[in-house]
């Protein structure tokens, strides 16, 4: 008889007792816990702990060399009465998130559909408008921008063909921010894939259907096609948006690290960051984070609780 | 007979005049996406032919990408040895983290999303809830106590805090992607396996990981581009300049001298895409894929 044939009559006996029971238990819940152990030790020591660690510091004075201060919720009430700083940079993000994602999402999927319809070359679209997403993390790209976007950049050198002399986009508060949604537009390659990927999933035998009973194609655009593709909008816009509140190099790198000009590039995780790591005020950024955690998880639970309404799940 | 011969051909003009506007469409189309795509990769070239312009005609040469008459390549040298500490240290620097990285992430993940996918445990749909909390987590939340920690350890100004949370499967994300492809496995495949004998370790090893090559492959391309890319994580940890990252040394090249050197920054610019580069001409159905199946953010 094998051992595994013991362990599996002792597991037709039922609750077997004594050594047994432990033997067993081990047998069956060991392996997955020791498998998942690495990522226990993560999970506990560089995220659990430190989730705790940061809602503690957040509520005192923390400079890093000395030991932190009880501070109540000073942080908190100076963030919210009296911080110019925390307000223009709440301002910039979400005037960032508001806009960057909308327009991002629509040209995804605007390029999207006009690929599905079975355009020759189609691969070789794809694969050129996604590397702009692939490489666009890069502070070589923020660098890039930096030039494009100067005062004799590449964009100014195309508006004088036409006569025009445009602004220095990038240290112009009016405009600043404005370069850095593009350079986000510009990244819409694979929220654009992952549209294509939804526009093929919706079963064929729905457009027969409908263009058997003679339905224009707007008319099968709105009726099927985007109702179909609601869950997919809504996966994207999720991400999109949680990627737009935690972006930072573009902004540090055009901005020189300050948010410059006048505050209008002061994106929130650049504001933190300076906070914990130019100025040591740890316990006021972990405060800061805790706010941003916090807007993240109601924007999440908000979407999730709207989707009710508009996103069309199969079953 | 008549009538018959009239509808025959009304049929064959309307069908004649809806190929023709479907030509019209897909010439239209066609026109709108090879101008969509030379707007998009414009940025890309510019930087490329800036890289071989003299220092002196990157800003007259207009918006043109053609290579100038004096095809010129100091740029190259001139960014390589530009700051104190030469750019060859930067990339053997990136390099180290990154492939590190990789291991560290593919192991690690791997481990863990066969525990998931395949493996009866108590609390096991509870990790999982867990684990998948952890992907809507914003970093800066354990930013701050990560730096604590890392600084207490003694390992500030090293690349440990780059790499050994990789080892940790820190990056949740990979974890995921691997359960939703181990799943997919036929799970006769470990049972037979069990059959003869075979512990869980010999079926995630002789099983899983020789059938799971494809997802493996695009976790480790995309740790090492996104380790590769990786500005904040090196900002914050290094800060001399001889364990700097490529991305730093940019930064640092862009700060130190001022507005002078473009050609130099340019260079380095383009050699710091390279590496990707390299992994999107080679790997990009991969890429792609990996992002249709699981929905990547970039």
């Amino acid at each position: 008889m094998t051992a595994q044939s013991i362990s599996a009559s002792a597991r037709n006996k039922g609750g077997a007792v004594g050594s047994t029971f432990w033997s067993r238990a081990w047998e069956n819940h060991a392996p997955g816990y020791l498998f998942l152990l690495p990522w226990f030790i993560g999970f506990f020591g560089l995220t659990i702990g430190p989730i705790i660690t940061s809602l503690y510091l957040s509520f005192t004075h923390f400079d890093l060399l000395t030991a932190p201060r009880w501070a109540g919720l000073d942080n908190y009430i100076r963030m919210f009465t009296n911080d110019r700083n925390f307000v223009a940079s709440m301002r910039v993000t979400m005037f960032f998130v508001i806009f960057s994602v909308p327009l991002k999402l629509a040209f995804a999927l605007g390029v999207a559909l006009l690929l599905n319809r079975g355009m020759r070359g189609l691969p070789l679209y794809r694969a050129l408008f996604y590397l702009p997403s692939l490489l666009g993390a890069s502070v070589a790209i923020a660098i890039l921008w930096r030039q494009i976007f100067a005062g004799d950049g590449l964009v100014n050198q195309f508006l004088a063909l036409f006569g025009i002399v445009g602004p220095s986009w990038i240290s112009n508060p009016n405009y600043s921010l404005w370069t850095l949604i593009v350079l986000s537009i510009w990244q819409f390659g694979s929220p654009m894939i992952i549209f294509l990927a939804g526009l093929r999933s919706i079963p064929q035998d729905m457009y027969e259907a409908a263009s058997l009973e003679g339905a224009s194609k707007w008319r099968v655009f709105w009726k099927i096609t985007l109702p179909m593709l609601t869950p997919v909008v809504f996966f994207n816009a999720i991400i999109q948006t949680i990627e737009g509140f935690k972006s930072f190099t573009p902004a540090f790198i055009i901005s020189g690290g300050t948010g410059s000009p006048i505050n209008s590039t002061l994106f929130y995780t650049l504001y933190l960051y300076n906070e914990a790591f130019s100025f040591f005020r740890m316990g006021y950024a972990s405060a800061l984070a805790w706010v941003l955690l916090a807007i993240v998880a109601v924007f999440t639970a908000f979407s999730f609780f709207t989707s009710k309404f508009w996103v069309h799940y199969d079953d | 007979m008549t009538t018959d011969v009239q509808r025959l051909t009304v049929v064959t003009e309307d069908d004649a005049s809806r190929r023709l506007r479907r030509r019209v469409f897909s010439v239209v189309a066609h026109l709108l996406l090879i101008g969509a795509s030379i707007l998009m990769l414009y940025p890309l070239l510019w930087l490329l032919a800036s890289s071989f312009r003299p220092e002196n005609e990157i800003f007259t040469s207009g918006i043109s990408v053609m290579p100038s008459a004096s095809w010129d390549l100091d740029s190259y040298p001139r960014g390589w040895n530009g700051l104190q500490v030469g750019f060859g240290t930067f990339f053997s620097n990136s390099f180290i983290i990154s492939i590190l990285s990789v291991i560290g992430n593919v192991a690690a993940c791997s481990l863990a999303a066969f525990a998931f996918a395949r493996l009866e445990f108590r609390g096991r749909k509870f990790w999982f809830a867990m684990m998948l909390m952890t992907l809507m987590l914003p970093y800066q939340v354990t930013l701050i106590p990560q730096y604590v920690l890392f600084l207490n350890l003694g390992w500030v100004n090293t690349f440990l805090p780059l790499i050994v949370p990789k080892f940790l499967a820190a990056d949740a994300f990979f974890i995921f992607l691997m359960v939703q492809f181990f799943r997919g496995i036929p799970k006769e495949l470990d049972e037979a396996a069990r059959m003869d004998g075979a512990g869980p370790w010999r079926i995630y090893w002789k099983i899983m990981l020789p059938l799971s090559t494809p997802v493996l492959a695009t976790a480790a391309i995309f740790t090492f581009i996104w380790t590769w890319d990786d500005f904040f994580g090196p900002l914050i940890y290094l800060s001399e300049l001889r364990d700097y990252t490529v991305m730093l040394g940019l930064r640092t090249f862009t700060d130190s001298t001022g507005q002078s050197d473009y050609g130099g920054l340019f260079a380095m610019s383009v050699l710091s895409l390279v590496p990707i580069f390299v992994f999107f001409l080679f790997f990009q159905r991969l890429l792609i894929e990996g992002i249709a199946t699981t929905g990547m953010k970039r």
